[in-house]
């Protein structure tokens, strides 16, 4: 290949590329996240209070079990059937409690939930709409209906909440969405909150949620670690925890304050702001092929292939 | 571009090649079908923390790669104008539709609801702001293209046939099945006559159409490694960065060239034709500078973000990230030898290598560097990989098949003895 179209190529290379460098470079710059939207709706979840009676499970699957497609699972010592028995959350459980022991004097219940975000990863990355935030109430929910099963979401959620159901042959994701379709419809309120004998989850705006972590925390602070889970981690979650163990010992993330769908969605927007550069680059290429082929019309046919690459300086 | 560039390799179909990647491709898809009556997880080994495994990361994000062949060769011919390298596109062409073609029909057999995929035509259903939308509209739109790219060939067979086959078969079978032999001829002439008829009309809008197949792989290539961009608490941040989809872009053209000079060399030897030296030492005279380039922003990348340490950690992860740039780097390496481009052997050898790296890296991102957190673990199950093995085997079976039915093949000049099995 000669010198001269090496460099011709390289340029062609650049080009194209230019777009592409521009864009991370512009994400990476940093920009201000938008503050949280307080209004929304969301619970507290506080697990100095939580005794670990599991009502709220069982509530749950009650109140969602044929809308949200859930089911009971069996315990390998219950032949029987007699108990729901889940070990993690799954395509049939969307909320569960754990007993975390850090050692035989320090251990703590913790809650498992989707942890409707500000700026949810799932339905920024979901192709059909099937994940979407209530604009008012912020509640992240998932219409079965729409949803083809690709996953994304379970793969863009920092929490690993969403969860899909692997033995059925007509599966669906499954996650909590603070029973938008069912109990808050009928009473207000989720139906863990509401069944809640000593009050550890506490459902309402962000705002009173807040309002009530910070008046705990100032009240007791030797009870709790000085932290609200949820506040600011990934943009802030609607469903915020306070504990006296550490977070992480809960199997809750150390995350960061920026939103991954901030950053992902910035390269994506950049790169096809206005469908723009897509256009162009068609427009270019068209031009350049199309002028191509009319110089190549009147030799290029003639030669045999042969003959046009030993022509070729080397 | 006139037709006479390519021929139909002429030879048995029902060899033992054949029969072998039939079996397979058969296990294959009873394996599919279990998939559908018992669901994803009575076949694979997936899980809530690594909901892609090797249906997404190998026939999906790498496959799509190795069947860049016919985009990198496009660019080649069209864009930069070498128009020596035009009897190299056709079965390009033809491998990039398998390639294509078996990720779309992968996907639908990896997604839980294939049923609801219209909604990707729905518009108020479209989600702009997902790298999925655009990778799945412009894989869908690219195979498209793809199988408009290969009518020239199936035109030109149609209208130089004289249906011996058909005949033999009516002939055969006269007056069974309700055929009457008249009515059919009849019917394939009619068929013909379109061919004929639409042939000269559809080479003048091709060229708008093969630059659009240049402009979609541009898209969706980069969109694939944007895919993973949303995934900043799970993977291992030497693969995570705000270049994946540049990274992508430039790795799906390095595959593509060295793929290209594969099938060419595999072909040449498989079918006994003789190597096509001349075009496939320029294309690899192309491959070193691509990788140079992206090995360039990799590294760069690496410093700029301070991740060198882990790069040279000698860990886990740093093996595999090591091997993959090993891989890529040695290939290209060996390619900057004029000496060597002008020997199938090493030109096959330092492709491999190329290919392996290129692949690794789409590996490495999609599941190898991917950590959704503690006590999640994947390997693919056999089920799971041999559905895998099923529809890369259906793929090299219908080339195989394809290339011995149409014209696909560049015409061989001066070499007319070839053995006509």
């Amino acid at each position: 290949m000669s010198q001269k179209s090496r460099r011709e190529f390289l340029k062609l290379a650049g080009l194209a590329g230019a777009g592409l460098m521009a864009a991370p470079a512009v994400a990476l710059a940093g920009h201000p996240v938008a503050g949280a939207n307080d209004e929304e709706l969301g619970m507290l979840y506080d697990a100095t209070k939580c005794v670990g009676c599991k009502a709220c499970m069982s509530a749950c699957k009650r109140v969602n079990g044929d809308y949200g497609a859930l089911s009971y699972e069996q315990a390998k010592f219950d032949p029987d059937k007699l108990w729901d028995a889940p070990q993690d959350l799954s395509g049939s459980t969307r909320t569960l409690i754990k007993l975390v022991k850090d050692s035989p004097k320090e251990w703590s219940y913790v809650k498992y939930s989707c942890m409707h975000c500000q700026k949810p990863s799932c339905v920024s990355v979901c192709p059909v709409s099937a994940m979407t935030k209530d604009k008012i109430t912020g509640i992240v929910d998932y219409n079965k209906n729409t949803c083809i099963g690709c996953r994304y979401c379970q793969v863009a959620c920092a929490f690993n909440i969403p969860k899909f159901q692997w033995e059925k042959a007509i599966p669906q994701i499954v996650k909590c969405d603070l029973c938008k379709n069912t109990n808050l419809k009928q009473k207000g309120i989720s139906a863990c909150a509401e069944v809640c004998p000593t009050g550890a989850i506490m459902f309402g705006k962000r705002k009173d949620l807040l309002a009530e972590a910070k008046k705990r925390l100032a009240e007791h602070p030797k009870q709790y670690v000085n932290h609200i889970y949820g506040e600011h981690e990934l943009g802030g979650t609607n469903h915020l925890y306070l504990a006296a163990l550490q977070f992480k010992k809960l199997g809750l993330p150390e995350l960061k304050g920026e939103a991954p769908a901030e950053f992902s969605e910035k390269i994506q927007h950049t790169i096809y702001k206005g469908f723009i550069a897509p256009v162009a680059l068609y427009s270019t290429l068209c031009f350049i092929a199309v002028r191509n082929m009319k110089k190549g019309n009147g030799h290029t046919d003639d030669h045999k292939p042969e003959e046009g690459e030993n022509n070729e300086s080397r | 571009m006139s037709h006479d560039e390519y021929q139909i390799h002429r030879a048995k179909i029902l060899t033992p090649s054949f029969w072998v990647l039939l079996t397979l491709a058969v296990i294959g898809f009873a394996l599919i079908a279990v998939r559908f009556i018992w669901g994803i997880g009575a076949v694979s080994n997936m899980s809530d923390g690594y909901p892609w495994g090797i249906w997404i990361t190998y026939d999906v994000a790498t496959g799509t790669a190795i069947a860049c062949g016919g985009y990198a060769v496009a660019i080649l011919i069209y864009i930069r104008n070498k128009m020596h390298y035009h009897p190299l596109i056709r079965s390009a062409v033809l491998t990039s539709l398998f390639g294509y073609g078996l990720a779309g029909f992968s996907v639908m057999v990896d997604v839980g609801r294939p049923w609801n995929a219209y909604n990707f035509f729905v518009p108020s259903q479209w989600q702009a702001n997902s790298a999925m939308f655009e990778v799945a509209l412009c894989v869908m739109a690219y195979t498209t293209v793809l199988a408009i790219e290969f009518l020239p060939a199936v035109l030109t067979r149609l209208q130089e046939t004289n249906w011996s086959r058909a005949r033999g078969f009516l002939e055969k079978y006269h007056g069974r099945f309700g055929l009457d032999t008249p009515v059919v001829l009849e019917k394939l002439e009619k068929l013909r006559q379109r061919a004929v008829w639409l042939q000269p009309k559809l080479d003048k809008v091709l060229i708008f159409v093969i630059v659009l197949g240049i402009t979609l792989p541009t898209m969706h290539q980069s969109s694939l490694g944007s895919l993973l961009l949303i995934a900043s608490t799970k993977l291992y941040p030497l693969w995570h960065t705000g270049f994946l989809p540049l990274l992508f872009l430039i790795n799906c053209m390095f595959i593509g060239y060295s793929i290209a000079i594969l099938e060419s060399i595999i072909s040449s030897f498989g079918f006994k034709r003789p190597f096509e030296i001349d075009q496939l030492s320029g294309l690899a005279s192309i491959t070193p500078y691509l990788t140079s380039i992206w090995l360039c922003v990799v590294v760069g990348d690496l410093v700029w973000r301070g991740q060198v340490t882990n790069a040279l950690r000698l860990d886990f992860y740093s093996a595999f990230f090591l091997l993959e740039f090993g891989l890529v780097a040695s290939g290209s390496l060996l390619l900057f030898s004029k000496k060597r481009r002008q020997s199938p052997r090493w030109l096959f050898i330092t492709a491999v290598l190329i290919v392996l790296g290129g692949a690794l890296y789409r590996f490495n991102v999609y599941l190898i560097g991917f950590n959704p957190g503690q006590g999640w673990r994947y390997f693919p199950s056999l089920a799971e990989i041999l559905i895998t093995v099923g529809i890369v085997a259906f793929e090299i079976l219908g080339y195989q098949v394809l290339v011995k039915l149409f014209p696909v093949l560049p015409r061989l000049h001066g070499h007319e003895v070839v053995e006509k099995a």
